[in-house]
């Protein structure tokens, strides 16, 4: 049954039309937790406001259940979404680049559009040091394609890495987030409040 | 008095974990309909091959990234499920902003650093953001929170490399933003 355009079940007009009103769920969920601010936001890596922590995790382990049952009903057909491949060197360097401009700059790629939206004008600065960052890898590919394509694994999942099943891979996650949202709770309680 | 209150309530930010159960399920409603997640930096980059094409047609036929890009994504680029994706983004955050009363322009910076030093700062981490989700092959949403919610081993190294910079790099860091 699911996914809807993979069964054909919606046409690819649709589904661009699904995109739009997902959009508008995520921009006016992260606006409503607060991800339109960059105090808010890098707040996670000094421990007084941790709420990038607490929605991320929430939503990465209600995604990640709700995927796992709809399966198990036999709702969705998981081989047929898309698993994010891994580049082994690539990713870890790039992820390293990202959370070196994150500290920097205060948003992620998302929440400076979302911000951006209800008029922050660092957030617009933001997006357009975003283009700038794309312009200068498109325009420098050739230096870096044999590395960007270095190390592929194709699209392994964790738990088929570690041998075990998505459930228990599933449980651990909620026990990770479950001794993080408690980490969280702490440092806000200890750590002096940032009035922004 | 009760109305000021009821005011107040409907301003603030919305409870952390509520929040993220509502974004999980937005998640789990886009991998159910279309078989993907959320994103971000992908539109970025249908964006800019677009523009590219549109000022500057023959480097977008020659030059390397390009020409690779174009084989692979077939059509205009901004047909594409992110732009569409995005275009929500900023209508549902001006949205949500519009009924919490925080529309407004504004710069947001810690006393301690001028306007322009967080412009210049802003600019700066856009742009290794950038550089770095093309690297990466997707952003926070796109890599490290699609990746976590389908178990994906390079979306979950994604996310430590990015949280786990960002700790490190924190202090050096901490007059931008306390």
């Amino acid at each position: 049954m699911g996914p809807l355009i993979a069964y054909e079940i919606i046409t690819e007009n649709t589904n661009l039309f699904f995109a739009f009103l997902i959009g508008i769920g995520f921009g006016f969920v992260l606006e409503r937790a607060g991800f339109s601010s960059s105090r808010k936001l890098v707040g996670v890596f000094y421990g007084y406001d941790t709420v990038v922590l607490k929605v991320f995790f929430t939503a990465g382990i209600t995604a990640m259940l709700g995927l796992l049952f709809f399966s198990l009903f036999g709702w969705i057909d998981l081989d047929l979404i898309y698993i994010n491949p891994t580049y082994l060197y690539s990713t870890i360097v790039g992820g390293m680049i990202m959370g070196t401009g994150f500290i920097i700059g205060g948003y992620c790629p998302g929440t400076s559009i979302c911000a951006a939206s209800i008029g922050k004008i660092d957030a617009m600065f933001f997006v357009l040091g975003i283009f700038i960052g794309v312009n200068i890898f498109n325009e420098t590919y050739p230096l870096w394609e044999n590395f960007y394509k270095a190390k592929f694994l194709g699209a392994p999942k964790l738990s088929e890495f570690l041998g075990i099943s998505d459930g228990i891979m599933a449980l651990l996650f909620v026990g990770m987030a479950m001794f993080a949202f408690w980490l969280g709770e702490r440092f806000e309680k200890i750590k002096k409040p940032v009035i922004y | 008095m009760e109305t000021e209150k009821k005011k107040d309530r409907a301003n603030r930010y919305m409870n952390p974990y509520l929040a993220g159960v509502f974004l999980g399920l937005v998640l789990l409603a886009a991998y159910f309909i279309s078989g993907r997640g959320l994103g971000a930096s992908g539109a970025f980059k249908s964006t800019t091959v677009s523009v590219v094409q549109k000022i500057a047609p023959g480097h977008a036929q020659n030059a390397a990234y390009y020409k690779e890009f174009l084989e692979t994504h077939p059509g205009n680029p901004l047909n594409s499920w992110l732009v569409f994706q995005i275009l929500g983004v900023i209508v549902g955050g001006f949205l949500s902003g519009a009924l919490a009363g925080r529309l407004k322009l504004k710069t947001e910076h810690s006393p301690k650093i001028t306007s322009k030093k967080r412009l210049m700062m802003a600019v700066l981490g856009g742009t290794l953001f950038g550089l770095g989700a093309q690297f990466g092959r997707g952003c926070t949403s796109g890599s490290a929170l699609c990746g976590m919610a389908v178990l994906s081993l390079g979306g979950i190294l994604s996310m430590m490399a990015i949280f786990g910079t960002g700790f490190v790099l924190a202090s050096f860091f901490r007059k931008y933003w306390i």
